[in-house]
Parts: C-alpha cells; sequence; structure tokens
C-alpha cells in the first residue's frame, strides 16, 4: 500500500513536478540569524487567504445593491447559522491584517532587509500595504449601514478635492453627486474582483523576489551554519499564524461586529468617523484649513508613500546589526508616537455617539419588540425597584419569586391588586405596595405579562431612551390615534416604518408644529424640552419597520 | 515530505526537535483548518432560522365550484426569500369531489414543475411538457409523472376556501 501510495506520488510528480518544485521550494536554506521576528509575512499572507476565504462566503448570502446589501447583512447576522462568526472573522480580519502588514513592515525597516539587492521586495511590498488599504476603504461602505454611508461620503469628498485630478476620481467613483447604486457598484466590484488579483500577482512576485534574494542575513550570518526553511522557521511561521487565527477567532466570537441603522442620506445628526486605521489621516485633515486643506488630502499622504518607497535608495548605508540601527527605530518611535498622538486626539474629539446611533442592530433586538406600554412598564420596573427582590431571568435567588412566567400564572386583575397591596393576593407577602399611578401600573401589568423566559433579557437591554421615550408615549396618550408595534389607535398612521418615511429632523418640527408639516392633520403641538424630544424621535426610529408579530 | 531525507540533523537531539516541530505544525495546521471547515459547514448546510409567516390565505369563494369541473383559484402569499418578504401570485387547481368534499391541488406537475391545465373534454389534467396526465383526483393516469399532484392544507370558512402550506404527495 505504502509502495503503491509512493509510486503514484513519483507518477505523477513526474508529470507535473508538484513534489520536487515543493521540496525545493520548502528545504531551502535560510541565514543562521532567522527566527521568529520574521514570522510576519507568513501571518499577513494567511490572514490575505482568510479574507478571500471568509469573503467569498459572506457573497453567497450577500446582495450588493444600496438597501439589499443590509438587509442581507442583517440576515447574515441573525437568521444564517454561523453567518455571525463569518461575518466576524472577516470584520475583524480585516483590521488584523493592517496591523500585520504594518508589523511585517516594521520589522523589515527595522533589521534594514530592504537594503541592496531587495529594493524591488520593498516596493512591491509598499504597494501590497496600500492595496490592503483599499480593501479597507471599499469594504466599508458594504454594509450599507448610516456608518458606511457617511464615512464613504467623507472619503469620495476628499478624493473630489484632490486639484487636477479630482474631478476625474469622482467621476471613476460615480461619486458627483450623492453615493448611490453606481457607486456602491464600483466600490463592490473593486473589493471583490479588482483587487484580489492584483494582491495575489504582487503577493507572488513579492515572494518570489525574497526567494530569488534569499531571507536577508544578519552581519555574523556568513560565519555560523545555515538552517533549513523547513521544518524549522515552517513551524516558527505555523505558531505564529496559529496565535494570530486564535486571537482573530475569539474576537469574532466575542467582539461586537459593528451593524448601526440602514443608511440614511437623511440623517443629518450622523457625525461619520473612519475605520480606526484610518484616524490619524482624518487627524491631520483638521489640522490643515482652507486653502491649505491640499496639504491634509494629498501632499502628506504623498510624501509618506514617496518616503517609504524610496527608503531603500535613501539609506544607501551598509547592513549592520540591529542594535546599531538606532536611526531606524528612532524613526519608528517617532513614526508611532506622531500615530497613536494623532489617533487619540481622533478618539478624544469624536464626541459621545448618541444611545441610539451605537445601538448593534445585529445584536438582541427583543426590546424593540415590546409595545409602548411595555415598554414604559420597563421603566416603571426600574423606578419601582422591583429588581431588588425579584429576578427576572437567571442570579442568585432573591427574596421575591422570579418574574419571568408571571403572564402564565396572574392575569392582569391579579397583578394590579398585589401591586397596591401584595398581602391581599399573597398572604404572608412582605412586598410593600408599588408606589406608582394607576396608568402607570397598568404599563408595569402589561410588561409582567408579557415576559417570558426569552425575552426577560429586555429589562437590562432595553436603552434609556427607548424607557423614556415609552414613558412619554404613554403620558401624552399617543396610543389613542397610532398604532405602535402593533397597538394602538387608528387615527393617525401607525409609528412603525417611520424611519423609513420620515426624518428625524422632519419628525421633531412636525411635534412643535404639526399643522406646519402635515397641513390638514388633527394632532395637537407636544412642544417637547429637547432631552424629551432626543428621546422621544430616537425610540421612534428605532421601532423595527414592520410591528412583530403578536 | 516527511519521508525527505536530505536534511541535517545534528544528531539524535536534532532529530527529537524536528520530530516535535513536525507534529507541532501539523497539529496546529490541522486545527486552523478545522476551525474554518467546521464553521463553513454548519453556515452552508444548517437552513436560516426561519421566521413563520401568516399560516392561512384567504384563496377565494368555493360556492361556485361543481363537480367535476375544477378552478384554477389564484391568491396572494406572502414569504420570506432569505432577507426579503416577497408577495407572490400563487395558484391552486380547486376540486369538489363527489362527497362534497374540497381538494386543493398545488400547480405544478410532479414530473418537472410545468404548470398543468384541466381538459374538459378527456375529464383529465393534461401538462404539455413531456404529456403527463392526471385524473380528477389527482392520481396519475399516464406519462413519467412519478407521484400524484401535491395537494394544499385547506380548510373552509364561510364557503371561502383557506390554503395552508402545500404537502408534497407520496409516490
Amino acid at each position: 500500500m505504502q509502495e503503491k501510495l509512493e509510486q503514484l506520488i513519483a507518477a505523477i510528480d513526474e508529470r507535473t513536478g508538484l513534489r520536487t518544485n515543493l521540496q525545493h521550494f520548502l528545504f531551502e536554506e535560510i541565514p543562521a540569524s532567522s527566527g521568529w521576528h520574521q514570522v510576519f509575512g507568513s501571518i499577513a499572507l494567511f490572514l490575505f487567504l482568510c479574507q478571500i476565504f471568509t469573503g467569498s462566503m459572506l457573497a453567497f448570502n450577500y446582495a450588493p445593491t444600496p438597501g439589499d446589501a443590509y438587509d442581507s447583512v442583517r440576515y447574515i447576522m441573525t437568521e444564517v447559522t454561523g453567518g455571525r462568526l463569518m461575518r466576524g472573522l472577516h470584520h475583524w480580519g480585516a483590521s488584523m491584517i493592517i496591523v500585520i502588514v504594518v508589523l511585517h513592515m516594521l520589522q523589515v525597516f527595522i533589521w534594514g532587509a530592504y537594503k541592496k539587492p531587495r529594493e524591488g521586495t520593498w516596493i512591491v511590498g509598499v504597494v501590497l500595504l496600500l492595496l490592503t488599504l483599499a480593501y479597507g476603504l471599499t469594504g466599508y461602505l458594504l454594509p450599507w449601514d448610516n456608518r458606511a454611508y457617511w464615512g464613504t461620503t467623507v472619503t469620495t469628498q476628499i478624493g473630489a478635492t484632490v486639484p487636477v485630478m479630482g474631478p476625474y476620481v469622482s467621476r471613476i467613483l460615480a461619486s458627483t453627486g450623492d453615493i448611490g447604486v453606481v457607486t456602491f457598484a464600483r466600490f463592490y466590484a473593486a473589493h471583490v474582483l479588482l483587487l484580489p488579483p492584483l494582491t495575489l500577482v504582487l503577493i507572488v512576485f513579492h515572494v518570489y523576489m525574497v526567494r530569488r534574494h534569499g531571507v536577508a542575513p544578519a552581519p555574523g550570518d556568513e560565519s555560523k551554519p545555515k538552517k533549513m526553511f523547513f521544518p524549522e522557521q515552517v513551524y516558527k511561521d505555523t505558531v505564529a499564524v496559529f496565535i494570530a487565527f486564535a486571537i482573530l477567532f475569539c474576537m469574532a466570537i466575542w467582539a461586537k461586529i459593528p451593524l448601526e441603522r440602514m443608511a440614511d442620506p437623511t440623517d443629518s445628526s450622523y457625525i461619520p468617523r473612519p475605520e480606526w486605521y484610518f484616524l490619524f489621516l482624518f487627524q491631520t485633515l483638521k489640522v490643515f484649513e482652507g486653502p491649505l486643506e491640499v496639504v491634509g488630502t494629498v501632499i502628506l499622504p504623498t510624501v509618506a508613500i514617496l518616503a517609504l518607497i524610496l527608503t531603500p535608495f535613501i539609506d544607501r548605508s551598509k547592513l549592520v546589526k540591529v542594535r546599531q540601527r538606532g536611526l531606524a527605530i528612532g524613526i519608528v518611535l517617532l513614526a508611532g508616537l506622531g500615530w497613536a498622538g494623532l489617533t487619540a486626539a481622533a478618539i478624544k474629539s469624536t464626541p459621545p455617539q448618541t444611545e441610539a446611533s451605537s445601538i448593534d442592530f445585529a445584536g438582541p433586538i427583543e426590546w424593540m419588540q415590546l409595545t409602548a406600554p411595555q415598554m414604559a412598564g420597563v421603566q416603571y420596573f426600574k423606578d419601582a425597584n422591583c429588581a431588588s427582590c425579584h429576578n427576572v431571568t437567571g442570579g442568585t435567588p432573591k427574596a421575591g419569586p422570579n418574574l419571568a412566567d408571571t403572564g402564565r400564572r396572574h392575569d392582569q386583575s391579579w397583578l394590579l391588586t398585589h401591586f397596591k397591596q401584595p398581602s391581599a393576593t399573597s398572604p404572608g407577602s412582605t412586598m410593600a405596595p408599588v408606589n406608582l399611578t394607576d396608568p402607570q401600573l397598568n404599563d408595569l401589568a402589561s410588561l409582567m405579562l408579557k415576559l417570558n423566559a426569552d425575552n426577560a433579557t429586555v429589562v437590562d437591554t432595553a436603552p434609556e431612551f427607548a424607557m423614556k421615550g415609552a414613558v412619554i408615549y404613554e403620558s401624552k396618550n399617543c396610543g389613542a390615534c397610532h398604532k405602535l408595534n402593533g397597538v394602538g389607535g387608528v387615527i393617525g398612521p401607525p409609528l412603525n416604518g417611520l424611519s423609513k418615511r420620515k426624518t428625524e429632523a422632519w419628525v421633531a418640527e412636525h411635534f412643535q408644529n404639526p399643522q406646519k408639516m402635515s397641513p390638514k392633520t388633527p394632532m395637537p403641538p407636544y412642544p417637547f424640552t429637547q432631552t424629551d424630544m432626543q428621546n422621544e424621535v430616537s425610540y421612534l426610529f428605532t421601532l423595527p419597520d414592520k410591528a412583530p408579530n403578536p | 515530505m516527511s519521508t525527505h531525507n536530505a536534511v541535517h540533523p545534528h544528531g539524535a537531539d536534532g532529530q527529537t526537535r524536528r520530530n516535535f516541530q513536525l507534529v507541532v505544525l501539523n497539529l496546529l495546521g490541522a486545527l486552523i483548518g478545522a476551525a474554518l471547515v467546521l464553521p463553513t459547514l454548519v453556515y452552508l448546510l444548517i437552513p436560516p432560522k426561519s421566521r413563520k409567516s401568516g399560516d392561512w390565505i384567504d384563496a377565494g369563494d368555493i360556492s361556485t365550484v361543481t363537480p367535476d369541473a375544477p378552478v384554477e383559484l389564484s391568491f396572494q402569499k406572502t414569504r420570506l426569500d432569505g432577507w426579503r418578504l416577497v408577495t407572490e401570485k400563487k395558484t391552486a387547481w380547486v376540486v369538489k369531489e363527489a362527497n362534497n368534499k374540497i381538494v386543493a391541488f398545488g400547480p405544478a406537475c410532479t414530473h418537472l414543475g410545468c404548470a398543468y391545465h384541466w381538459e374538459s373534454g378527456s375529464k383529465q389534467f393534461v401538462c404539455p411538457c413531456h404529456n403527463s396526465f392526471f385524473s380528477l383526483d389527482g392520481k396519475v393516469t399516464a406519462g413519467p409523472a412519478p407521484r400524484p399532484l401535491d395537494q394544499y392544507v385547506t380548510k373552509i370558512e364561510n364557503n371561502r376556501l383557506q390554503v395552508g402550506e402545500l404537502k408534497r404527495s407520496d409516490a
């Protein structure tokens, strides 16, 4: 059997040369100084292949057109088994590959491995770095949520300000007007059709040149016996790849994978921010204003890229030990400090997101399904400190019974009696009467009847603005005229899907002066305070587009 | 690759280390592979969590349907197609049997899914694609169709036909 297999492999090798070439590739001699510091190239290559794979898998369930794109990403995140993991690997893989590529470059820079005759390897590497950033830029738009839309709006407008080339850049990106289907199609095509083959070709060229010149030696290597690439370095590379992948996998499972509200071109309150690795550029732009803007948008980035490309020609000194490359290490430290400073400044200058815009729309959304009385009930649940004696989810047992299945055991009238005079329904109960008004007790009862083991987490996950918004909604009796999540009157329009029909500004204006916005409406004005208005509008805008099934 | 002998073992020590490295790199490689392949299989093979769409759909008045004269009723069905809710027109061939029982057949031939129709002359359902014939009770009388016509789950409310899901018939 062994012999037969050996014969088969030999026969295949005779015709294809596969084994001979693989062996030629693996049994390469590398300098004695090679080791753990050279693993980053392998990690970058692995992550790139991983991105191709997870990206292809996502494309199996993704519709690359605005609107549908958002729905399908949400479908991947919430309905497809393993979909959240798949997107997590792709999302965090993108960040990770940037980190690794930069580490790879820093290693080569600090060790001076770009020196003659390896200038070409370095330059191709710089181009690969730019391609990696291009993936980040084009991929950012593809989930078509608010952050994608507004982030890309800023990016394309920066492209448009480039002197001379600006209008052409805009035309290529089809971004002269608003960002729409055409821009989206082009970003998608670049991301999945243009960039990957280009990257693959350059990677092959990059690796070919590494092999052509051999792994860069350190001074003193000549006198020591050489090492073998396989298995020693391959072992180190594999361990490093494994550690990187393990970190990525954990992030894909536990870290937040952002998906905000669907892109809303009319949302004037949205404050766009780029992905973390572009924040330093974003901050640089802020330094240069007016006619100087071009310094930040074009001149500085161009100078930086040119400096990178020309590095091997600027530094033509002889190869020395790492410890003697003080200048190189100094430059790296300075650049790192500058990068960290700019990024920190950008993060600091980012106003705290309004709670509504930071909602993870891919996360649990039980609270969005509550009716207004139930949502207000969550507020009263907190006001009355019910949780000090009762559990609703798991946890250490408390004095009172768990409330997750109240709805199966009691009805509305029992609950109302119980709230007002606990011992009347539960003899011997030490519970204090709930100090709320009758309408508020009704809301609390409606929440109690709704709670079950599946949705009990709403008392923890319901955001502040939604509870406050629902309390206002209840106190103004909005439900007399409007339907919300399937409950309420029919005089006014249902409020689910409001975010699709109107802008937040329009709704706020409408509260102040209904007749101005819709002349024939019988709705009275509601001059809310600014905080109330913010809460109320955010609440209405985070409702599901369609009322959930009762 | 492990069979290759052009290595430089630095004595027995070097050989042990080499073996250790080979084991570790194969093991870690297999782990990474499994961590990618298993979720992918789950991702591709397990059907998405389905949200139930409305159960009964009103297909129309059936008080005028007479025995021996099937009628094709059309109705709107809303279902979840991946990430979008689609409303599509569906039809059913409604037959009133001798005992006044109402049966609603799915509109597709069980052979290759062509739309069949009722021929009142020969009193049978005819599929024009490959000449499959079905009797009034949906059984195959001739042709390549492998099983009787599929039937909708139905109920009658106030003389109106309510259709549920389409049940695949047994061969």
